[in-house]
């Protein structure tokens, strides 16, 4: 009995270590990057989130649609976390079309923080025909819909490099050392001070990456942080409540000539 | 089983139970005899009961807000994990709900492989329970169809294609299945339909499953019957509900491990790209607990014939009491049996790693040598050993190996180390 309770506890231990690392994914040569939300009790940068959205507005957006967000998504607790006015202003910069109104005609309407985000196109297909033929995927949950997640998205990011010889590229396709088949029809989006963030960071190409792969991250898992703290107080209470449980079985089954 | 009829106390009670007598019922499951020598692995019973019950209360919950359209499906998964209050909680718990449902349902039935639990007189529950694990198969596989994501939509037409191998009728089944002329809305409509239908059918049969295990009592490690209830017995409760308790709490903390700290690392990545009828993946794999079953179908160059085995291989489990010639159950005193029991958890193991492997090279051959190994554990093996097997001694009761010293406590040391 005592083997089996060893047994048993290694295999509890072991388990605790590596559920959080499985979720990284299994692709051994994507880049690595010590993110702030891995980990049992990970939480977002917030400030990298701020500048991540900068670097989605800016760069991705004018191809990227990102339709499952909300612009007040951008307030919330556990988000980049603007201010009230800052998500108000950032809804209102966009044109939305709205209608029919009691006349029957459609409008546009400065944005408001109850919006979805708006797509670049009107339609799948408008974008593919304005990508060269290649659909540029709704970033909602795309560090979730790929093996690697948040390592794979920076990977392919810092990915582009001169096609190695041999290797003869159509117009339009581009070389990238992490995208699965090494072509992309994405030309490099980033590039040294693309951006000028707000707060005075120095854009660099990695810093850039960084910034929008977690603000994407967020935008997948916008439960994340809360997720993560709930699950600390749910461990804390089960592991409480089973220690209970397992003392009052060992009393009641000490009345009988048989161990548990 | 207690003989003494059970009276309720109060008048309201009396008057109440001469007319439904739930009372009575409810006295009979508290003091129901259990052996008092069951495991840890005799707890999954119980850890099942609450996983069905988990699916049943979230899924319940998931409906109000899921919308079973082609073009709103995906668009309402993502409703209920960023606008439904936890709807995030609630999906995860329900999609690892349906992981950690299979986890305790493989332990469940490799436990009554080791123990004999299948053997007389107790072959009703093995196929009640084995029922069961059908419906489940087919709800698991319904329910991951409803997110619509690429797996979804690319698993649902892998399964569905397979009933095109039947001859002469398998095109017009596959078409009457689909609704369409391929997976399509109606697919996902009736898919839901069947998904929310099922767990009750399961639940139903957990009654008999239960029902049907009150009549001869618990199978135990030992794997003989009660001689003395006063003296190998104990009444489930409280004994038996705290070990549950217990041990379903133990249970709770993986559960909870994999919704808060990894809850999509049992899933495939490509179930977040929308359904696509004109992208194919790279790689078809469906959920975890159906792989071994997968390599089995994928193994065999026949369209039909991989269909066969895989059904097959399930099937044969139902008439597993027959196929079995051991009159001894617990594998503790089969020295030749017990050998062969974990070259065949090795062999289920390795098949499921097949599944989840392109069918090609190293890999088809291995799925290849491990599909022929299951059917021969079964239709060779068991038959075979069970006839020539010299058993190992077995004691005169069940408190015996507890109470007595000497060479009956190794025997139940034995069985500690087992487990």
């Amino acid at each position: 009995m005592k083997r089996f309770k060893i047994i048993i506890l290694s295999f509890y231990l072991f388990l605790i270590s590596i559920v959080p690392s499985l979720g990284a994914g299994s692709n051994g040569d994507l880049l690595k990057v010590d993110w702030s939300f891995k980990g049992l009790t990970g939480k977002f940068n917030r400030s990298s989130l701020q500048r991540g959205f900068q670097v989605y507005k800016e760069v991705c957006s004018s191809c990227h649609s990102m339709q499952y967000l909300s612009y007040r998504n951008l307030g919330e607790p556990g988000g980049p976390e603007f201010s009230e006015q800052e998500v108000k202003a950032i809804a209102a910069s966009i044109e939305i079309d709205d209608g029919p109104d009691s006349q029957g005609e459609m409008f546009t309407r400065p944005g408001r923080p109850a919006d979805k985000f708006k797509s670049p196109y009107p339609n799948v297909n408008a974008s593919i025909a304005a990508n060269g033929g290649a659909y540029p995927p709704d970033m909602s949950v795309l560090v979730k819909a790929r093996p690697g997640g948040s390592n794979y998205i920076y990977s392919v990011l810092m990915g582009y490099e001169d096609p190695p010889a041999g290797i003869n590229l159509d117009d339009g396709v581009y070389y990238n050392k992490y995208m699965i088949g090494n072509k992309i029809k994405m030309a490099s989006p980033l590039s040294e001070d693309i951006v000028e963030y707000t707060d005075g960071t120095q854009a660099s190409v990695d810093q850039m990456a960084k910034d929008v792969t977690t603000f994407l991250t967020w935008a997948a898992e916008p439960e994340l942080e809360e997720r993560h703290r709930t699950g600390v107080k749910v461990m804390i209470y089960l592991i409480l409540l089973t220690t209970l449980v397992y003392l009052s079985m060992k009393k009641i089954w000490s009345r009988v000539d048989t161990e548990v | 089983m207690s003989d003494h009829e059970y009276t309720p106390k109060s008048k309201v009670g009396k008057w109440f139970n001469d007319r439904l007598p739930l009372l009575t019922l409810g006295a009979h499951l508290a003091d129901y005899p259990t052996p008092k020598n069951l495991n840890y692995w005799w707890t999954f019973g119980g850890i099942l009961t609450f996983c069905l019950l988990t699916q049943i209360i979230t899924g319940i919950v998931l409906a109000m807000h899921y919308v079973a359209h082609a073009d709103l499906a995906f668009a309402s998964v993502e409703h209920i994990m960023r606008d439904v209050n936890f709807g995030w909680l609630i999906r995860y718990i329900h999609s690892n709900g349906a992981s950690m449902f299979f986890l305790a349902v493989y332990i469940h039935i490799f436990r009554s492989l080791f123990y004999g639990s299948y053997k007389s007189p107790r072959e009703v529950i093995w196929i009640i329970g084995l029922m069961i694990y059908v419906l489940m198969m087919a709800a698991a596989f319904m329910g991951y169809v409803l997110p619509w994501g690429q797996m979804s939509f690319w698993g649902a037409t892998v399964i569905t294609n397979l009933f095109t191998a039947i001859p002469l009728v398998g095109e017009s089944i596959t078409t009457w299945l689909w609704g369409a002329y391929s997976v399509d809305n109606p697919t996902l409509n009736r898919f839901f339909s069947l998904h929310y239908l099922i767990p009750f059918l399961i639940l139903g049969l957990v009654v008999l499953h239960i029902w049907a295990l009150h009549i001869p009592g618990n199978n135990n490690p030992v794997g003989i019957d009660i001689k003395k209830p006063s003296k190998d017995t104990v009444p489930f409760h409280p004994y038996i509900t705290i070990k549950d308790a217990f041990a379903l709490l133990m249970f709770m903390i993986i559960f909870a491990g994999f919704v808060f700290f990894s809850p999509n690392v049992l899933g495939h990545s490509d179930n977040y790209i929308p359904a696509n009828p004109l992208v194919t993946p790279a790689h078809i794999v469906p959920e975890w607990y159906l792989l071994p079953f997968y390599a089995i179908l994928r193994s065999v160059p026949d369209k039909l014939g991989g269909v066969i085995l895989m059904f097959g291989a399930i099937f044969i489990l139902f008439v597993l009491p027959w196929l079995d010639t051991s009159k001894v159950r617990s594998a503790v005193f089969r020295p030749i049996y017990r050998q062969f029991y974990w070259i065949f958890v090795l062999d289920v193991l390795m098949l499921g790693y097949m599944g989840a492997m392109p069918a090609e090279g190293i890999y088809l051959v291995l799925a290849r040598v491990g599909t022929i190994y299951y059917f021969l554990h079964f239709i060779v093996v068991l038959p075979v050993v069970g006839l020539f097997e010299k058993t190992d001694p077995i004691p005169m009761s069940i408190s015996e190996p507890v109470l007595t010293g000497g060479a009956d406590l190794s025997l139940a040391r034995k069985d500690n180390e087992k487990i």
